[in-house]
């Protein structure tokens, strides 16, 4: 169910572009008002996400421990996966954030007749969220070329070197290759894997066609059906300038690509893809394994009501005194 | 907010980034490319017959697709001539043949390249025209 | 009912496991309470001791659970509460992205197969009622956003799996944005007892701990038999008597542990090695009765109640005028004091950083909260050469190491415990590397399963641990399982007995005690089991 509604949704999106642009004329709605208010609702979404996240307090210290904790000074601490300084936290997150270290640990289980569990190393979910995740960047950062002008020099260093083997023209960006790749493979993985299908929300299936939407009408306008690069550029800078043009002459693709992007922004800040920002938050990962050394301090600590010493003595004092237990009161 | 100093740090990067555009270009206005096809040599040639090899609207998506092929036909296969979609017969030439009107790279080739950062790697094998300063 | 009992089942039957999922989606399929994979429902008199609500008498079999009238507002309202007051658990609500990392992580869902313990989905029963009446996509869109009502079949299947996690973290290892399992689990205990949904045997020993200090209600009496008891074992076994400081004040240390260590049988061996540890070392320090359990079930309940056990560690220990604490071998024990009991209940400024009296090894990795574990506190002394072992005592032991859960993923305690038995072992060989350290799997009983009623759940949450124990045993003719837990302790032996017959369970101090010369012992022909020592047993048979 949540496969075919994910499906009929961005297709819906496409056929409102052919709908509001190509029928209905609406260049200045698809290519400046809706992408404003998308960007809005993308930068002031996180902000909003994050900020009600941060006004929750982290009660206690609870890092998950992947490693030796820091304890008697000849045994060797593994400061990375056991982090006991704000300097431990830094690389274990910045492991986790830019390579997926605890992904990478993923095995597989396979039971046999004995019976005999074992636990294969599987490396393809980490390969291909790395792939995925990091194509996807270097293909945003590319995107700048549309948003800067002049074009800095690092731009064009990186464009040079996702085209390094100039095959075709346009030269093919092998990025773009590795991330619809990647796109499929996570899709593929969730509909043919039967626990992941069986765990599956349209709210997984939503973002992955969106975004392999978003990579496959960016294929077509740039090596299959061919638009007005400059006229792009005059309307994405007019965006950028706060004084926008909508040049004519713009292919129908570019709008659709416009359009999903515009709904990838929107949707970002209400759904599952605020694990960008979570990541940074969670309490297991970015916390000091200094617990002992420490006191972690809770903000709604309160004072309980406990069974005291003198109420316990109270109930057993003669039991006790007669087997020579000391007691307070005699 | 509790870790606000480090959460607020966070949120500054995000939104430095996601504004980085809109600070780059100062709000200002940046001047459009306008490439000129105004060169003598095309000056010299009546008003109907200023036409390229193609017609104008293919030319503008896909010249980067008839260079790389001219460039296969003529190195790979030993193959001179290209046959026009009007029948008409031209030498596959990027120097010889594009150039010769097209003789002001920078007005004409660089304007938009320079605009939309594209680098084509004509020029890493092809000589560059020398142009006079206009 | 016909159905056999899973005793009685062969384990070769026991482990024929479905994996795939069932044709209908998981909010479509009823949940089918199976006996032998829950607890019974608590009484009423273990909730009126600790004043938890809704104190009625019921069956988990019956159709009516008895609950108050209003008892959706009361779990919604709870579950509003909460996810303001952990940001844990509304991140880990909010930024699962399903990717299936910790589908097969679960000892449960690989010893069981049901898809409703792979972690991820174990989250959905409760992230689906988050999204109904917490976020606005769930209350518009409904079904299609993953949302669902709050139904009674919806709470009981919630009751079901929360008590079919044992909190032990091990998907939060493999989670890229470390979304702990156990975060849920806990707070969706803490919603279910807002409704009086608990079970018998955790409600029984929370109860039990509050008004006596441990989990039997054994009082200072018994307790004081038991110690007297083991007294006289020792010196039948080394012919020294040795002290039990009871409730002494101005002692340096006090010394406390899971109250499984005064009844257990396994438990009880370990405090008889203790006892004689302490005394050969001399030791300045004490027991005390009204601290007599630091294990604190009430950390399976509410985090509330947690704190109310707990609250007795560092009463007692100003009390009695000691100058820091040693904790014994226990895994949630380990894991409230190091990442809670400070925080609850401190900080504790009447208490000095520990120091050792030995060795004078400054604990700088405990100065806060001032609580050393025994293993911290032995590996230091073994290091400085403290302790004389004769280790062939121990010759006849294979052993293998079993990490508990708490100790490993919420502390990271690894090298400590494997030093000390190295240094009191010939033989120590390492399970397989993903069972062990912070991929180490679950006994199958943490955080109160550990009664007889769920036999079932046990042994198939158990088979990952006992499979990687069975591997060892079958390379190296392994015979021995260490743990330095009690629940551990208590069900390993009944999980060995099951999947790897031949494999006995002790605590590590228990073969500390047995390697350990003493001065004044006789020669020791049997170990603290009155079993006969390697080469001794000739002599046995005379």
């Amino acid at each position: 169910m949540g496969l075919l509604f994910s499906f009929f949704a961005v297709t819906a999106l496409i056929v409102i572009v052919f709908i509001g642009v190509q029928a209905a004329h609406l260049h200045y709605l698809f290519g400046v008002i809706i992408p404003y208010a998308a960007f809005l609702t993308f930068i002031i979404g996180i902000i909003y996400r994050v900020v009600k996240w941060g006004r929750i307090p982290v009660p206690f210290r609870i890092p998950t421990t992947a490693g030796q904790e820091k304890s008697l000074p000849w045994i060797k601490h593994n400061k990375i996966d056991n982090p006991f300084t704000s300097l431990g936290v830094i690389v274990r997150m910045a492991l986790e954030v830019l390579l997926f270290r605890s992904l990478f640990r993923n095995t597989k289980t396979e039971l046999r007749d004995g019976p005999k569990l074992s636990y294969g190393s599987t490396k393809w979910l980490w390969l291909g969220g790395l792939a995925f995740h990091w194509t996807f960047l270097i293909i945003l950062i590319r995107h700048f070329r549309l948003f800067l002008e002049p074009v800095p020099i690092p731009i064009e260093i990186l464009e040079a070197l996702d085209g390094f083997f100039q095959v075709g023209a346009p030269v093919l960006y092998i990025t773009d290759l590795i991330f619809l790749g990647a796109v499929t493979f996570l899709f593929l993985r969730r509909v043919i894997i039967p626990q992941i299908r069986y765990i599956s929300l349209a709210a997984d299936y939503f973002p992955l066609f969106l975004i392999g939407a978003i990579g496959g009408s960016g294929v077509l306008m740039r090596y299959f059906l061919k638009t007005d690069v400059v006229g792009i550029k005059q309307l994405t800078m007019g965006l950028i300038t706060f004084s926008p043009v909508v040049p004519q002459g713009i292919g129908i693709i570019f709008y659709i690509h416009l359009l999903l992007v515009s709904a990838l922004f929107a949707y970002f800040p209400m759904s599952k893809l605020m694990h960008m920002a979570g990541v940074f938050l969670s309490p297991t990962r970015n916390l000091a394994n200094n617990n002992r050394a420490v006191r972690h301090v809770n903000p709604w600590n309160y004072p309980v009501k406990v069974h005291t010493y003198e109420e316990y003595e109270d109930d057993f004092r003669d039991k006790m005194k007669a087997v020579g237990i000391p007691v307070e009161k005699e | 907010m509790y870790n606000a100093g480090k959460i607020i740090i966070g949120l500054l990067i995000f939104v430095g980034l996601v504004a980085f555009p809109f600070v780059y270009s100062g709000g200002k206005a940046t001047a459009k490319p306008d490439p000129k096809v105004d060169t003598p040599e095309i000056l010299k040639l009546a008003e109907n017959e200023r036409k390229c090899v193609e017609p104008k609207a293919y030319m503008k998506g896909e010249h980067m697709v008839l260079l790389n092929d001219w460039r296969d036909w003529v190195v790979r296969d030993d193959n001179t001539i290209y046959t026009a979609t009007d029948g008409k017969k031209y030498t596959m030439s990027l120097q010889n043949t594009c150039m010769k009107c097209h003789s002001n790279k920078k007005k004409f080739c660089d304007e938009c390249h320079n605009y939309t950062a594209v680098k084509p790697y004509c020029w890493d094998c092809h000589i560059v025209p020398k142009e006079k300063e206009t | 009912m016909a159905e056999p009992k899973p005793e009685e089942l062969k384990p070769e039957e026991l482990a024929k496991i479905e994996y795939k999922p069932p044709k209908t989606g998981w909010m479509d399929t009823p949940t089918v309470f199976k006996k032998g994979m829950f607890c019974y429902g608590n009484q009423p008199k273990f909730l009126k001791t600790v004043g938890f609500p809704n104190v009625r008498s019921w069956s988990v079999l019956d159709e009516d659970w008895k609950l108050p009238e209003n008892w959706q507002e009361i779990f919604i309202e709870g579950l509003r509460e909460r996810v303001g007051k952990y940001r844990s658990f509304r991140l880990f609500l909010d930024i699962c992205v399903r990717c299936g990392a910790c589908a097969d992580k679960c000892h449960y869902f690989i010893g069981g197969g049901d898809p409703k313990n792979m972690p991820v989905l174990r989250a959905e029963l409760l992230r689906s009622i988050y999204r109904k009446y917490c976020t606005t996509s769930g209350k518009i869109m409904g079904k299609i956003a993953g949302a669902r009502d709050l139904t009674i079949d919806v709470l009981k299947e919630l009751w079901y799996y929360a008590y079919q996690c044992s909190e032990c973290r091990r998907c939060s290892v493999f989670c890229p944005y470390g979304i702990d399992t156990a975060e849920i689990t806990i707070l969706a205990r803490e919603l279910l007892n807002l409704l009086g949904l608990n079970t018998h045997w955790i409600s029984a020993p929370v109860a039990q701990c509050y008004m006596t200090g441990n989990h039997l209600g054994l009082l200072p009496h018994t307790q004081k038999d038991t110690f007297d008891q083991m007294v006289a074992d020792l010196e039948v076994v080394t012919g020294i008597k040795v002290d039990v400081p009871l409730n002494r004040k101005g002692a340096e240390i006090l010394y406390y542990v899971p109250s499984g260590d005064m009844f257990d049988e396994r438990g009880y061996f370990l405090t008889m090695a203790t006892l004689l540890y302490f005394h050969e070392i001399g030791l300045d320090y004490t027991w005390s009765t009204y601290l007599s359990d630091g294990g604190n079930f009430g950390f399976f309940t509410t985090n509330e109640v947690a704190k109310r056990l707990n609250a007795k560690a560092y009463a007692e220990a100003k009390r009695l005028k000691v100058k820091w604490m040693i904790g014994g071998e226990c895994g949630h024990m380990w894991r409230v004091i190091h990442q809670y009991m400070n925080t609850w209940n401190g900080p504790p400024d009447f208490l000095e950083e520990p120091v050792s009296p030995f060795t004078g090894t400054k604990f700088e990795n405990a100065k806060s909260t001032k609580v050393v574990h025994i293993c911290e506190f032995t590996a230091d002394m073994i290091k400085h050469g403290k302790l004389k072992f004769d280790k062939s005592r121990n010759d006849n032991l294979i052993v293998t190491y079993h990490d508990s859960c708490n100790t490993s993923r919420g502390m990271g305690f690894f090298e400590e415990p494997r030093y000390v038995i190295n240094s009191v072992c010939k033989n120590f060989y390492e399970m397989p590397e993903n069972t062990i350290r912070e991929q180490t799997f679950c006994c199958g009983c943490g955080s109160g399963l550990n009664a007889s009623e769920d036999m079932e759940l046990r042994l198939r949450g158990g088979l990952p641990r006992a499979n990687a124990v069975k591997h060892v045993k079958d390379k190296y003719g392994v015979n021995r399982l260490a743990c330095i837990c009690a629940i551990d302790r208590a069900v390993l032996p009944a999980l060995m007995d099951y999947w790897v017959p031949g494999v006995t369970v002790s605590g590590v101090h228990e073969m500390v005690a047995n390697a350990l010369i003493c001065k004044g012992e006789k020669e020791r022909t049997t170990d603290l089991r009155n079993e006969p020592l390697p080469g001794k047993e000739a002599k046995e048979n005379v």
